[in-house]
């Protein structure tokens, strides 16, 4: 029978079926971070269980910390506690943990794939659910809660429900000055913010097997703001390209094997999936959102939709959302002046997402009635831009450059937008508050981000390109 | 332990779709490394923000069911929204559909999740905000009953019902396939096909 995917890494981990019950699925690789283990740990040294495989875990810390210059002080005792505690149970449980400095440290969902731990048909985890960024390498890869993390830390493995699968492919070709980013928030509008609920996705055809791993990356981490668990593209050369000579990615006696392997799970040709979606993407202009959460999202020169054209179920909500964005029906997107401009987050901090933003910004200046934080996935990315020289053009050009971590994206450190200042981010979430309480959100392209912060209001990149 | 057959109590209507996990429990109060102390931060931008939110309405305190619209808990996969919502003393939502992770989380902790057609939902929302609306939820039956006679039925697997009235070790459950679990490691270790971070293992 010819399978998708999804299901031969479902087969190919499967410990235990009994009919009735969960199944129980064994999970390769856990990825840890300060929030949501401390509780996970607990658990297990109430009950005296031992870690079973310490060593597929690794740890960093990304969502709490700082990301000014002296970081390693934390002045928010709980944070800070948070973050020692992390420390510690990375060491008295002998997990990997990529701490300050390490060269390593950095948002887990960046630190994973530039690892090389990240490979394909794999089964991974962490709490968080932009877990599904790792799919992009054809890795069944969700966002846990902390009870079930405690799970896989004590028996490597979870009881799962066998997915349901949905094809999600776009059709055209794309235009200049449109990016991942921009076809999966595409999606996200056309289905809604519960349309993948009960599924994974895998993302298929032309237009995805020519992205780049980071442009890959971007669109799976961003298949849970339509409720999917997970998001996966099935690997190809591009993959094994990317994975090749990084820090933990197989070495050369066993590459042609594992290349074998991986090339193993590629969905079959005609195989079956639950439902399927094609995205139109062909005359497709940038996207940015206009209310408060992703689906709420348009093309960028078309005006705030006027509740004439949606339906009575979700007039409640849209009116609610405009009322809070301080919007109304019928504004061109293209007319909003912005206060704040963020780059970075495990969607689009990755080092393609700010030589993208460096070579528009390049010789130019940001809007001075803005405020622009760039801030990189990892210690990796950051290295890297600063020897290919990015942090100078984004320091002269007038923004922050700062150090890793989650930052702007969520608010629960030092960096939030105040209230009643408008962002553009490139980050995955606009919920009410979530950069900051009484803040506002629109999601955009890192391009489109950069041209906002030039211009000093929601603004196309197109005429960067 | 606590069985959970039956459960009685006030419902509060949350009359909102698409309840995203931040507003349940905005992210600045997720520092802390303890499962307590989410409950009085539940809803916490709401609450502060909007007087006339439901929840800092008199009428609903002690309330033991919520009862929402769509997509109820999308968004993070923080379990802090669970404990949040348990330790204010929400025990059962009702809603037209719920988030995957979320709901996932919720079985872990028996926050008990129902699902109910909308023009059922609509018809809760209406009366809990007339009057006060008293439900009694009984697992067993899979079925709801009001005080004043409204008769709701919901479905739930056998299996979810029995981890939500009985409770389930997961992790024991879990461990009892150790020697499976250990074996199919090893093949894997043997293989080469997941990445070593140390060599040793």
């Amino acid at each position: 029978m010819n399978k998708n995917i999804v299901e031969k890494i479902w087969d190919a981990h499967l410990i235990n079926e009994t009919p009735g019950q969960s199944s129980v699925c064994a999970i390769d690789f856990a990825f840890l971070h300060e929030v949501t283990s401390a509780q996970a740990f607990q658990t297990l040294k109430e009950r005296n269980i031992e870690i079973m495989f310490p060593h597929q875990c690794i740890a960093t810390i990304d969502h709490s910390i700082p990301t000014r210059k002296n970081r390693t002080e934390i002045y928010d005792s709980a944070a800070k506690n948070q973050v020692e505690l992390l420390r510690q149970n990375a060491k008295n449980n002998a997990i990997p943990f990529y701490d300050f400095e390490s060269g390593y440290q950095g948002i887990v969902h960046v630190i994973g794939p530039e690892l090389g731990i990240t490979q394909p048909g794999m089964t991974l985890i962490c709490g968080d659910s932009h877990t599904a960024t790792h799919g992009a390498f054809g890795t069944l890869a969700f966002g846990v809660g902390t009870s079930e993390l405690s799970h896989v830390l004590a028996s490597g493995c979870l009881l799962l429900n066998k997915p349901k699968v949905m094809k999600v492919e776009f059709c055209g070709k794309m235009q200049k000055g449109v990016f991942a980013k921009d076809l999966i928030m595409k999606l996200i509008a056309q289905i809604g913010i519960g349309g993948g609920t009960g599924f994974i996705i895998e993302y298929t055809g032309k237009v995805i097997q020519e992205m780049s791993m980071e442009e890959r990356m971007t669109i799976c981490n961003m298949s849970i703001e339509c409720g999917a668990k997970a998001g996966l593209i099935s690997p190809d050369t591009t993959t094994y390209q990317y994975l090749l000579q990084r820090p933990f990615a197989p070495s050369e006696d066993h590459w042609e094997n594992l290349v074998n392997y991986w090339n193993s799970f590629k969905s079959d040709e005609n195989c079956e999936y639950d439902t399927e979606v094609i995205v139109n993407i062909q005359e497709m202009e940038p996207m940015v959102t206009w209310g408060t959460n992703p689906a709420q999202a348009i093309e960028i020169s078309k005006e705030i939709p006027e509740q004439t054209e949606i339906s009575q179920n979700e007039k409640i909500m849209y009116e609610k959302a405009l009322d809070y964005m301080n919007l109304k029906g019928g504004m061109k997107m293209g007319d909003i002046p912005i206060d704040w401009a963020f780059i970075g987050s495990c969607t689009n901090g990755r080092i393609e997402d700010l030589r993208i933003c460096a070579k528009i910004i390049q010789n130019k200046k940001v809007h001075p009635s803005v405020t622009l934080f760039i801030v990189p996935g990892s210690e990796g990315v950051m290295q890297q831009a600063k020897k290919e020289g990015l942090d100078k053009i984004f320091i002269d050009a007038g923004a922050d450059f700062r150090m890793p971590g989650c930052s702007l994206c969520l608010g629960m450190n030092d960096d939030k937008v105040p209230a009643g200042k408008r962002c553009i981010s490139s980050t995955n979430r606009n919920f009410v508050g979530r950069q900051g309480t009484g803040s506002f959100t629109h999601l955009a392209s890192p391009a489109t981000v950069i041209a906002s912060a030039i211009e000093g209001k929601i603004s196309s990149p197109k005429k960067y390109f | 332990m606590e069985s959970k057959a039956s459960i009685t109590g006030k419902c509060i209507p949350l009359e909102m779709s698409d309840v995203d996990t931040d507003l349940i429990i905005p992210a600045q109060y997720l520092t802390s490394v303890t499962r307590k102390g989410y409950g009085e931060n539940l809803f916490k931008r709401l609450r502060e923000n909007s007087p006339d939110f439901i929840f800092n309405n008199a009428k609903y305190k002690d309330a033991k069911i919520l009862v929402t619209k769509n997509n109820f808990g999308c968004g993070s996969s923080r379990e802090h929204a669970v404990w949040a919502l348990k330790e204010y003393g929400i025990q059962v939502i009702i809603a037209h559909s719920f988030a995957d992770i979320f709901a996932g989380n919720s079985l872990k902790n028996r926050l008990i999740l129902i699902q109910l057609p909308e023009s059922e939902i609509y018809k809760i929302i209406e009366k809990s905000k007339q009057s006060e609306y008293i439900l009694k939820i009984d697992l067993h039956s899979t079925k709801i009953e009001s005080k004043c006679g409204d008769i709701y039925n919901f479905k739930m697997d056998d299996f979810q019902k029995s981890c939500f009235i009985n409770g389930f070790d997961e992790i024991d459950y879990l461990l009892s396939f150790k020697e499976k679990i250990i074996k199919f490691k090893h093949e894997q270790m043997q293989n080469n096909i997941i990445p070593k971070l140390n060599r040793t293992i």
